[in-house]
């Protein structure tokens, strides 16, 4: 008779490869004991680049299910493609920016970003003028008792701490519609006289953002593919296939990309309904997230929230490819830069001098 | 014979006539220029104040530049006003119109052309949709704004306003960009 393959002193190959197999199995079964049938499907969801047409329309009906029972309220999630012959660009206009901060909270608003830990995509960041683009020595945090320059920049007003006044909101709720500064000011000139007003003298604001390089160094380093550039040059995350990892935010020299720390928290009644696969769904805890120019509204032709929201048309957007659209005027026209050159990422976020 | 030469030379000529000319240049004058597949909504004119004919129909033309004391006191004028005033913008004999340094009149819904007279480098920026605020679509319709959307026509410089709220910094830790005092 043949003798048994031996492994150590007494379990038989075959015994050794039953009994792993069962511990691997048993190890699993926790992971799906108390899972909804949805959540089941979201774990063991492939690759979305891997999805079947089928396959995406199931995690798309499955989504505006989750997302129903979440915040009762119906939601659309789509999956738009590229456009043909379509490279997203941006300007900024740094002599008109004058840092009210309204693109920020716009973005905010439009891509269901977390309230509660507090995600940003957009960061105003205020420079000195006698120094010029000093990136250490910038304030994110002027006008706000956190600012760290002077006193002037820390006198303000009740409603300039945290929360957002209701005719705040109601700026942001329809910010195409709202006249730009000239109704504001004559608002203005009814605020505290004493509080922080922007731009403050002497300084000058850069908002920052995703860069969406062409050359992206955060798509490099993830080690899972759960990121990549589209055609249209926007770099994505697929959520459900992020490890939370975070190796791109240590990649990324722009500072562009969050983690969600915290389960996020978003009011039902400020949640943006039209979502995007790769965009502005609602994020689960444990991934990163970042500005993707607002997929949800540019593949179908409209203009970011930020664009439509900036009061002083300090924002451009449109097609590279196209050699009338604004984006092509500025790059022939205007002086342009473009943030860390050096590094060789290739921004597709050009930030210019209209003046 | 000779009357086929003569027909050739015609032909030829009408030939050379028809491929040879440039289109005679068209002087485009500005009052000409309209947004093409844009909207501009209507101006933000105080509210009750148009049509100024309401007023004005009939009134003598005082044209002394002075300080207006009975009527529009709230205005604060600091537009080049050491050598501008009401008249050279608002057209005396038809007051619901703007007049251009021609003497042409348009409409306040086209008041740009006013204003692209001496901002030329501004208005022709605005044009290409680089100055000024758009909304709408990147690659179909869009709303123009108007210069006086932004700018008081009367003191168009930009006032400073409040800020929107700051972001909360993070708790404990040195911060990506800023913070780090020198």
């Amino acid at each position: 008779m043949k003798e048994k393959t031996v492994v150590g002193d007494n379990i038989s190959r075959r015994e050794f490869l039953e009994k792993s197999a069962l511990v691997a199995a048993s190890l699993c079964i926790p992971t799906f004991v108390g899972c909804t049938k949805e959540e089941a499907e979201a774990l063991l969801q492939k690759h979305f680049l891997e999805l079947t047409p089928t396959q995406v329309e199931q995690v798309l009906r499955r989504m505006e299910k989750e997302n129903l029972k979440k915040f009762a309220k119906s939601v659309k999630v789509g999956t738009e493609p590229a456009m043909d012959k379509v490279l997203f660009g941006y300007g900024l206009d740094i002599s008109r920016c004058i840092g009210c901060r309204r693109c920020v909270h716009a973005c905010v608003k439009e891509n269901n970003q977390s309230r509660d830990p507090e995600i940003h995509w957009i960061r105003v960041l205020e420079f000195n003028k006698e120094h010029g683009i000093d990136l250490p020595e910038a304030d994110p945090y002027y006008c706000s008792p956190n600012s760290i320059h002077d006193e002037n920049s820390k006198r303000v007003s009740p409603h300039q701490l945290t929360e957002l006044t209701a005719k705040q909101k109601a700026i942001l709720e329809k910010p195409e519609s709202q006249y730009p500064l000239y109704h504001v000011n004559s608002d203005e000139d009814k605020a505290e006289k004493s509080a922080c007003k922007v731009p403050r003298e002497d300084h000058f604001y850069i908002p920052i953002s995703c860069q969406q390089c062409e050359n992206p160094p955060c798509v490099k380093v993830c080690p899972v593919k759960a990121t990549w550039k589209e055609p249209d040059g926007i770099v994505v995350i697929d959520y459900n296939w992020c490890i939370g990892c975070r190796y791109c935010m240590a990649a990324c020299p722009y500072g562009a990309r969050h983690f969600n720390w915290a389960e996020p928290k978003i009011q039902a009644e400020d949640i943006n309904q039209d979502m995007h696969y790769l965009g502005n769904r609602p994020r689960p805890r444990g991934v990163v997230e970042k500005c993707t120019f607002c997929i949800q509204r540019t593949r179908k032709g409209r203009y970011p929230a930020c664009v439509e929201v900036c009061p002083v048309g300090a924002r451009k957007f449109g097609n590279l490819i196209d050699p009338n659209s604004e984006i092509s005027y500025i790059i022939k026209n205007k002086r342009v830069f473009i943030l860390k050159n050096e590094l060789k990422t290739r921004p597709k976020f050009f930030y210019f001098y209209g003046l | 014979m000779r009357k086929f030469f003569f027909y050739s030379c015609l032909l030829i000529v009408f030939i050379s006539y028809v491929f040879c000319s440039e289109p005679s240049p068209v002087s485009k004058v500005t009052t000409e220029w309209s947004p093409g597949d844009v909207e501009t909504p209507a101006p933000p004119l105080s509210e009750g104040i148009f049509p100024c004919s309401g007023c004005h129909e009939g009134m003598p033309v005082n044209p002394k530049r002075r300080q207006l004391r009975d009527e529009h006191t709230g205005i604060v004028f600091e537009h080049d006003s050491k050598n501008r005033w009401c008249l050279d913008c608002h057209n005396a004999a038809n007051r619901d119109k703007l007049k251009l340094a021609s003497g042409a009149l348009v409409d306040f819904s086209k008041s740009y052309l006013l204003c692209g007279q001496c901002h030329g480098p501004t208005f022709r920026d605005w044009k290409a949709g680089v100055h000024g605020k758009r909304a709408g679509f990147w690659n179909g319709k869009k709303t123009y704004f108007l210069c006086v959307h932004c700018h008081n026509p009367h003191s168009p410089r930009v006032k400073p306003i409040v800020p929107f709220p700051a972001p909360e910094p993070p708790k404990g830790e040195p911060l990506f960009f800023g913070g780090q005092k020198k």
